[in-house]
């Protein structure tokens, strides 16, 4: 009786395709709309993960994420570095800047200032050039967002001058970074260049990037930091995930996107149950003919929800690997860089597409049962 | 005593059969108290003008009508007896349907919806297809096994549901207007046909109809005014 449903839906090509489309556009909507979200909450963190080294990130205490921070007196190094259990201790300051290209193109840019000595600080790939470059006067390197952005005619960046806060920079190397939440260019230099490049306050360090001794676990390092120091001491996990909740909190994207999702659920409701009402109803004297017959109301349970079952994995399918081909397809845009499918989307869509499903099949299944078989003598 | 043979030597015992429909706040009684035995062998049709009560008698003689009052016993099993799988299984072993407007299944070809009881049943399609195939070339349209119903004559797809309803062997056929939609000579044809291959020794087969050019091919006529049974002999009564 299975082959005989699967029959029935494929022989209405109308119908049968209406569903699938139902459901792929509901999967394509709620996969893709979902990945975007997560990772453009991700970038929240971005500013922690591409500095890979550093196992606690010290801070006013009234900084809450890479780019909400608050300078320190850059005596606050000293004072992590006087705790025990701390490897190192570098400065970090990050600040904003204006640049002027050779073209006269204005850009806002992240200016980011890492250690003069190690160059901790660095995202830990390079795109082009190495990070020796920094040791040449008025170096910087900047990411390859900036690359995309600031040079679209695809001409190297390598040894082009920036007019930086009325400051001259040369670019010397281009660094494999993940773009920031708000895919705004970023440079780095050295620590006492930024101090040149961004005149500010008396206090302008942003961040003490700790490294941990062997054997001192970075949770049990904050805490002794913030009991020595008075700071605000987070692991690179921490304070990744402060990032993200500060997106989450402080910005309509949850909501819009949540917004998305539920329409891609609700559209997928509208479509798919009044399709499959229409098919049910279209073929209600077939149902009503093979009850007469002698199949039960199981068999007639098992026939629909196989329909379903093969509409759910095809349009599941389909629209799993639309959200594949878009990703792929701009994997080349840099608002797009690094993005990925988190295996946890693909099964949120599942269950989803199973509620679809399991809702409208069940709608339309109420009027198979409620028929009765001598409706067909009728 | 006399009372318990008749019901084991026929096919279809109804007694005391009433039916009735809610309307609104009234009740209309659409059957009243029908007795009547069906016998095995014959061909008989259930005669009356629309609103008699003809397809409601049916509909109770073969299980898939609750009557109000009275009970059925097909084949000796008090169908109404039964829980509502023993009776939907009964219905599958026993009984074939041949409804007026067919209903196939538009999207399956010819030789699978005859299958259909079968694969009911739970035999292997191309098993059940053979079988059905054979049905079909017992009613001369087996080069038709693989066309699909909208492909088919209207007297075609008569014969796919003709060789549905017979293609498990049913100990009885209930057929719905048969002839309703065919000009005359098409309907004597799927008469003869019906005569041909539903009625037999062991099968009672019946017809509701109000196809007064076929009622001289019946062996009984039954005939229902308002609910009750005002005839039953081998002829029409004079009037009708």
């Amino acid at each position: 009786m299975i082959w005989i449903a699967i029959r029935m839906l494929t022989g209405d090509a109308q119908k049968f395709y209406g569903l699938v489309f139902g459901i792929a556009f509901s999967t394509l909507l709620i996969t893709q709309q979902l990945t975007i979200f997560v990772n453009l909450i991700e970038r929240g963190a971005s500013g922690t993960y591409n500095v890979s080294s550093a196992d606690v990130w010290v801070m006013d205490p009234v900084s809450r994420t890479t780019d909400v921070n608050f300078p320190m007196p850059s005596t606050a190094l000293d004072k992590v570095r006087g705790v025990t259990g701390v490897e190192w201790a570098v400065p970090h300051l990050r600040a904003g800047a204006s640049v002027r290209t050779s073209e006269g193109d204005l850009e806002g840019v992240s200016v980011i200032g890492v250690d003069d000595a190690t160059l901790i600080g660095l995202p830990k790939r390079m795109a082009q050039g190495s990070i020796d470059v920094l040791l040449q006067p008025d170096s910087v390197i900047i990411d390859d967002v900036g690359v995309t952005r600031m040079f679209e005619d695809g001409r190297s960046p390598i040894g082009e001058r920036l007019e930086l806060n009325d400051q001259r920079a040369v670019i010397r190397g281009v660094a494999d970074a993940i773009p920031s939440f708000t895919s705004q260019v970023t440079l780095y230099t050295k620590y006492s260049q930024t101090l040149r490049y961004v005149p500010g306050t008396r206090n302008r360090l942003s961040f003490v990037l700790v490294g941990a001794e062997h054997g001192v676990s970075p949770e049990e390092l904050t805490r002794r930091i913030e009991e020595q120091t008075g700071l605000r001491a987070r692991t690179r996990d921490e304070f990744a995930q402060d990032g993200v909740d500060f997106i989450i909190q402080n910005t309509g994207i949850p909501l819009n996107f949540g917004i998305t999702v539920l329409l891609g659920f609700i559209v997928g409701v509208a479509i798919v149950g009044l399709t499959f009402s229409l098919f049910i109803r279209d073929n209600i004297k077939q149902f009503g003919a093979l009850k007469a017959i002698g199949v039960t109301n199981g068999k007639i349970r098992k026939m629909v929800a196989a329909q379903a079952g093969l509409v759910g994995l095809i349009g599941y399918g389909l629209g799993v690997l639309g959200t594949v081909f878009f990703i792929w397809g701009f994997s080349g845009n840099p608002t797009f860089k690094g993005f990925y499918i988190p295996w946890q989307i693909p099964l949120i869509s599942m269950a989803a597409v199973f509620v679809i499903l399991a809702l409208t099949g069940w709608l339309a299944l109420r009027n198979v049962l409620k028929t009765e078989p001598a409706s067909v003598f009728r | 005593m006399a009372e318990a043979e008749t019901q084991t030597q026929a096919a279809i015992c109804s007694r005391g059969v009433t039916r009735d429909f809610k309307a609104g706040q009234q009740t209309i009684t659409v059957l009243h108290g029908i007795d009547v035995d069906i016998r095995a062998g014959e061909l008989t049709y259930v005669v009356g003008e629309s609103g008699s009560g003809k397809t409601t008698l049916i509909s109770i003689m073969c299980g898939i009508l609750w009557p109000t009052e009275g009970g059925v016993r097909v084949f000796g099993t008090d169908i109404y007896d039964l829980s509502d799988t023993e009776l939907v299984e009964f219905r599958l072993n026993n009984i074939g349907f041949i409804f007026q407007q067919y209903n196939l299944i538009p999207s399956i070809d010819a030789a699978n919806n005859a299958a259909v009881p079968l694969i009911a049943q739970g035999m292997d399609r191309l098993e059940a297809r053979e079988k059905a195939v054979a049905m079909l070339e017992k009613l001369n349209i087996g080069d038709q096994a693989g066309k699909l119903p909208s492909q088919l004559s209207g007297g075609q797809q008569q014969r796919v549901a003709i060789a549905r309803a017979l293609v498990h062997e049913p100990r009885l056929v209930v057929c719905d207007e048969p002839t309703a939609a065919l000009d005359a000579a098409s309907g004597r044809r799927v008469m003869d046909l019906l005569r041909e291959v539903a009625v037999a020794e062991d099968r009672a087969c019946i017809i509701v109809t109000h196809d007064n050019r076929v009622f001289d091919l019946a062996d009984r006529i039954l005939v229902l005014e308002d609910g009750r049974i005002t005839h039953d002999g081998s002829e029409m009564p004079e009037g009708h």
